[in-house]
């Protein structure tokens, strides 16, 4: 296969950025999308120049470390899928390419199309755990919960924070994200002490990171490769509205 | 920061305030579709008119307007501050975006659609609202006789400087009640066959609908009622009631004097 790339190039945060536009001539169809930037990355190498970084780690789809928004879309065409498992059988021959980093206020470009991310885990620091040591091993049907609880839980719990719900959102709102870490502890008995508390923490440093809010379109639903549902947000807005305006944490 | 404050000023109350003001205007439209729907009726205007009184004049009715047009301006304020926020939050854009492939149109242009509606509330509001409030309004007078009700006499009286709203006696030796009343159904009838006016509210109809189609469902999300058990009446009553049925019914009045009156 041969492709024509449109990459965004940055030299750092504080620098203005650019498209370059590159070609990829040993493209093989079974490659996956972070392979093939490697084969272009090879070639400028070996040309003396530098290559174009970009956010990578586990590439099975479970680190939440690759990005890219490609074509105009987070993780690109595929549903469900992150851009490491995305392979070139899914592009034509011949095919141009635009790929660009997650674009948020919250998310500064380091360079190319590496992106800061921290802004997820200073929201998960400030409540996204159970702040309990786990102690012993309880018994097997020491704490009783519905299958349908628990598959709930942990379809929320899959959610590997890459930041597409971000970048996909037309005002970079987090809340999928977000409502996601609230859910899969509201959901569970271990998550109820801190749930009001912790619900409250988090939407707060979502604010102070410089998200969007939310306008329901769903596109984060549709690009997160995890398939994260909408439902969990709201049921953190329900979480919250509770929180806020109805439950007593205080004392008298 | 006190509790409440920082509440509505999270970025989830805010979204609490857009969807509690939107939801009351979904409830305000059912009411205003069935109230004029007496445009239909073929009395001269008799009951338009006197509804009209009684919805300018009945003191719980006024309470609610005026939590209506707080909500109107609430919506409206809120839209903006939340849009300019979203729009900070993503200061460089994207060269190639494809909302398309993952959301619906509808829900992108809220803000457009909202927009095209609030020039049509102020429109709306300066020719019947202000114009009935403080217009030189015609005033009819209908004389129902008391021996045959369906036997009305309708008289167009002239702008004479009184500021009767309405006025209501039975005139005994006539044999007939005698109703006088600011005539907004003459100006509803007048506005209605001007061609750009009725273009105008067909337009924000549409707009209406798209603004509903995703707005009302929203709403729900945004309070976090989204049981399984229910999502489906909310998501039809969305489309099919407040997206469909109150557009079309509204649109069907500047339409039917237009054509047919």
């Amino acid at each position: 296969m041969k492709l024509t790339l449109k990459v965004w190039r940055q030299k750092n945060a504080h620098t203005k950025g650019k498209f370059v536009t590159y070609p990829a001539d040993h493209v093989s169809p079974d490659m996956s999308f972070l392979e093939m930037l490697d084969v272009v990355n090879e070639d400028l190498i070996r040309k003396g120049d530098e290559p174009i970084h970009f956010d990578h780690d586990c590439r099975e789809g479970i680190c939440g470390s690759c990005s890219l928004h490609i074509n105009g879309r987070p993780h690109g065409p595929k549903h469900g899928t992150a851009t490491c498992q995305l392979h070139m059988r899914s592009f034509k021959d011949g095919d141009n390419i635009v790929i660009e980093p997650w674009r948020a206020l919250a998310f500064p470009v380091i360079k190319d199309l590496a992106t800061d991310r921290s802004a997820f885990d200073r929201i998960q620091h400030a409540g996204g755990y159970v702040s309990i040591n786990t102690g012993g091993v309880p018994d097997a049907n020491d704490i009783l919960i519905p299958k349908v609880i628990a598959d709930e839980a942990f379809n929320s719990a899959t959610c590997i924070g890459c930041g597409a719900c971000v970048a996909a959102c037309k005002n970079a709102s987090a809340m999928l994200f977000v409502s996601a870490k609230v859910s899969q502890m509201a959901l569970l008995p271990q998550g109820q002490p801190e749930r009001y508390r912790r619900v409250q923490a988090m939407v707060e440093q979502m604010d102070k990171e410089g998200f969007g809010s939310c306008t329901n379109t769903g596109a984060c639903e549709a690009e997160c490769p995890k398939e994260i549902s909408l439902s969990n947000i709201a049921r953190m807005n329900r979480d919250y509205f509770t929180a806020k305006l109805i439950k007593e944490e205080v004392h008298h | 920061m006190n509790n409440l404050t920082q509440t509505f000023s999270s970025s989830l109350g805010k979204k609490l305030i857009m969807a509690l003001t939107g939801l009351f205007m979904c409830t305000f439209l059912i009411i205003h579709l069935i109230g004029n729907l007496q445009l239909f009726k073929d009395d001269g205007g008799q009951s338009f008119n006197s509804y009209a009184y009684f919805m300018t004049h009945f003191a719980p009715i006024k309470v609610i307007s005026y939590l209506l047009y707080t909500s109107i301006i609430a919506h409206a304020i809120y839209a903006l501050v939340l849009t300019t926020k979203n729009k900070k939050a993503r200061p460089v854009g994207y060269a190639m975006h494809n909302g398309a492939a993952n959301s619906p149109w509808t829900s992108r242009n809220m803000g457009i659609l909202g927009t095209i509606l609030l020039v049509f509330i102020v429109i709306h509001m300066k020719t019947f609202w202000a114009e009935y409030h403080w217009g030189a309004l015609p005033h009819a007078k209908y004389e129902v006789s008391l021996s045959d009700p369906q036997n009305v006499n309708s008289i167009s009286l002239p702008f004479d400087g009184t500021e009767i709203a309405h006025a209501d006696y039975v005139d005994v030796n006539k044999g007939v009640q005698v109703i006088v009343s600011k005539d907004l159904y003459r100006i509803v009838a007048e506005a209605f066959k001007q061609w750009w006016y009725v273009l105008l509210y067909v337009i924000s109809m549409v707009a209406l609908s798209f603004h509903m189609i995703h707005g009302f469902s929203s709403a729900f999300q945004t309070l976090g009622w989204n049981h399984n058990k229910y999502i489906p009446a909310i998501k039809f009553l969305g489309i099919w009631v407040f997206g469909v049925l109150i557009p079309l019914g509204f649109a069907a009045m500047p339409i039917y004097f237009f054509f047919f009156r």
